[in-house]
């Protein structure tokens, strides 16, 4: 399937992802290409084959919900662009 | 020192032949010469080694003679290894200190391994070739014009020009496998599930796993039993009891069924790789296994199959980065969504954008069914062609990659062209069964690597084959030239 430059902007933008304006139509040409190869999938009738997410099929371990980290909060934040009074800085959200 | 193997660097070490200081200097020195030619690490650490050097010494003076102590080996830079940055080949890591270890980094820690650096690696493992690492491309060692394959390509070409006894890698699609059979090692990707992952920089969660990479069978079977193992960390760990792997791997052939699917034989293929393989299959005939012809009738899906899950899972992994906590942050953003957009626009390079772009496509509303739903179901159909082909065979051979080394720059403007290396190995991750590649001849001086799939959790079984096999061989002993 073909998507085109302004799917690109969608995409982008749910994506998180800024791309240049003179970039958005080579990289629509490139993901459409990527897209017509994944469309071999669809020759197949799949309707009765259950999906698989796990290779074992196996499911998502719980545990207690129980405390068993140390707070390490400083040694976290240590690398973090900025931060204050241990919080982590972002622009002003609200005004 | 540096064209043995880990057993006789073991060997060597217990019977004082040299000091794990001596052989970390002599890997050090390696680096220092050879790294500039083939940019295999992206950091050495050799402070740091070398006072675990001498910390091994110490402990074999005092006693301690467990098989891996003192013995040198490098990480991919994938796995966080505690105050030591850990790039993920990636802008957005470039400054990122990992503040904990991976499980497998402390496991071979433990065992007295020492790590002389991290390995560069295709950014955040998306690539076959290396050449997506914002650290630049490595070359190989058997022909420097060549790619090493990838992602796990510093790790390949690493060992492959003694700049490391042995490395550790990941695979998602191939990234041990593929590098291995370019750069002539023993690769092996063990069962999804078999290796902690905790600490591993996630790519696709249901694919990844981290594996050995080797001169020998009898090598990655050592490293294995150190990095295998149920993990509480990793909540997709499987706990099942890790065997012997050295104990089975003299073991018979005799008798043993190899299936050889008449998929990996078809368009694609190259003439060269064909050749080769087919004269190692030869070999384990003469060694008593019967060859079975078999066929995987989903092969063909497995390329656009994976071509969703993973750039699903991808995208969702990698929405993390988002200049806050750690890594990248765009300078002076105007408000938060400037702030996350220009982030991942300098942060990530030019394939890591398609992925998450193809992702998060596939998984938007409206398009979830058509893709990635069905790309799950197509997974079941390849998954259960492994399991109906394990009714009649004990194990699969076959190519491991297509082709051999091929140059740099040739495929990387051409991402679909560059997809079509993994045409081998993809099927395995989607299935989650263990498989590994080994030398198995040369094509025009470069390697051929052959690969044997396993049963689920028998990686043992496979370890065994390869193993016969280099006892019949000598492929594996066969060395780059311009390193030797």
């Amino acid at each position: 399937m073909a998507v085109s430059p302004s799917d690109i902007e969608k995409i982008a933008h749910l994506a998180r992802i800024r791309i240049a304006p003179e970039q958005i139509d080579s990289v629509a040409e490139r993901i459409s290409d990527i897209l017509a190869m994944v469309d071999q999938m669809q020759a197949v009738d799949t309707d009765s084959i259950p999906p698989m997410a796990n290779p074992h099929d196996a499911v998502q371990r719980l545990r207690k919900d129980e405390v068993s980290e140390s707070n390490q909060r400083e040694r976290f934040q240590a690398i973090a662009p900025r931060t204050e009074d241990g919080l982590y800085l972002v622009p002003k959200v609200i005004e | 020192m540096h064209t043995l193997s880990l057993r006789e660097l073991a060997d060597g070490l217990a019977r004082a032949q040299f000091s794990s200081e001596e052989l970390t200097q002599h890997f050090l020195k390696r680096i220092a010469a050879h790294n500039p030619t083939l940019n295999a690490y992206i950091t050495v650490l050799e402070d740091h080694a070398l006072a675990a050097a001498r910390n091994a010494d110490e402990m074999r003076a005092s006693g301690e003679n467990s098989l891996l102590l003192g013995i040198p080996l490098a990480h991919k830079d994938i796995f966080c290894t505690n105050g030591v940055r850990t790039s993920c080949g990636s802008k957005m890591l470039d400054n990122f200190i990992a503040p904990y270890n991976a499980t497998i980094v402390d496991k071979l820690a433990t065992a007295g391994m020492v790590t002389l650096g991290k390995t560069n690696m295709d950014e955040f493992a998306m690539g076959s070739s290396n050449e997506t690492s914002y650290y630049g491309p490595v070359r190989n060692p058997w022909n420097t014009n060549c790619v090493p394959g990838g992602s796990s390509g510093g790790s390949a070409a690493a060992v492959a020009a003694g700049l490391a006894p042995a490395a550790t890698g990941t695979d998602t699609g191939g990234s041990i496998r593929q590098p291995s059979a370019l750069c002539n090692l023993t690769g092996l990707k063990p069962t999804y599930g078999r290796v902690s992952r905790y600490g591993m920089i996630a790519f696709a969660s249901s694919l990844d796993q981290a594996g050995p990479m080797t001169r020998t069978a009898e090598d990655a079977a050592l490293l294995l039993q150190a990095m295998a193992g149920f993990d509480e960390k990793d909540s997709t760990s499987i706990d099942c009891a890790v065997p012997d792997y050295s104990a089975s791997l003299n073991h018979s052939l005799q008798g043993k069924v190899i299936g050889v699917p008449k998929e990996f034989f078809a368009e694609g293929l190259s003439d060269a790789v064909a050749d080769k393989i087919r004269e190692a299959l030869a070999e384990f005939e003469k060694m008593g296994a019967t060859l079975k012809d078999i066929s995987l009738p989903h092969s063909h899906l497995s390329i656009p199959c994976y071509y969703v899950i993973a750039p699903a899972e991808a995208s969702t992994n990698l929405s993390r980065y988002d200049g806050v906590r750690y890594g990248h942050r765009c300078d002076n953003p105007l408000d938060l969504a400037d702030l996350y957009t220009r982030t991942r626009e300098e942060g990530f390079g030019d394939e890591v954008k398609r992925r998450i772009l193809v992702g998060t496509y596939a998984l938007s509303a409206g398009f979830y069914d058509a893709y990635y739903r069905k790309a799950q179901r197509i997974r079941r159909l390849i998954k259960n062609d492994f399991i109906e082909a394990f009714k009649e065979v004990d194990m699969i051979a076959g190519p491991t990659s297509p082709n051999p080394a091929f140059a740099l720059g040739e495929k990387v403007d051409d991402p679909l062209t560059m997809y079509l290396e993994d045409m081998y190995t993809i099927a395995v991750n989607l299935a989650g069964v263990p498989a590994l590649s080994i030398p198995a001849g040369m094509a025009d001086g470069k390697p051929v690597g052959l690969q044997l799939i396993g049963r689920d959790f028998c990686e043992g079984d496979i370890l065994n084959a390869a193993h016969q096999f280099q006892l019949q061989t000598d492929w594996h002993k066969q060395f780059a030239p311009a390193f030797a």
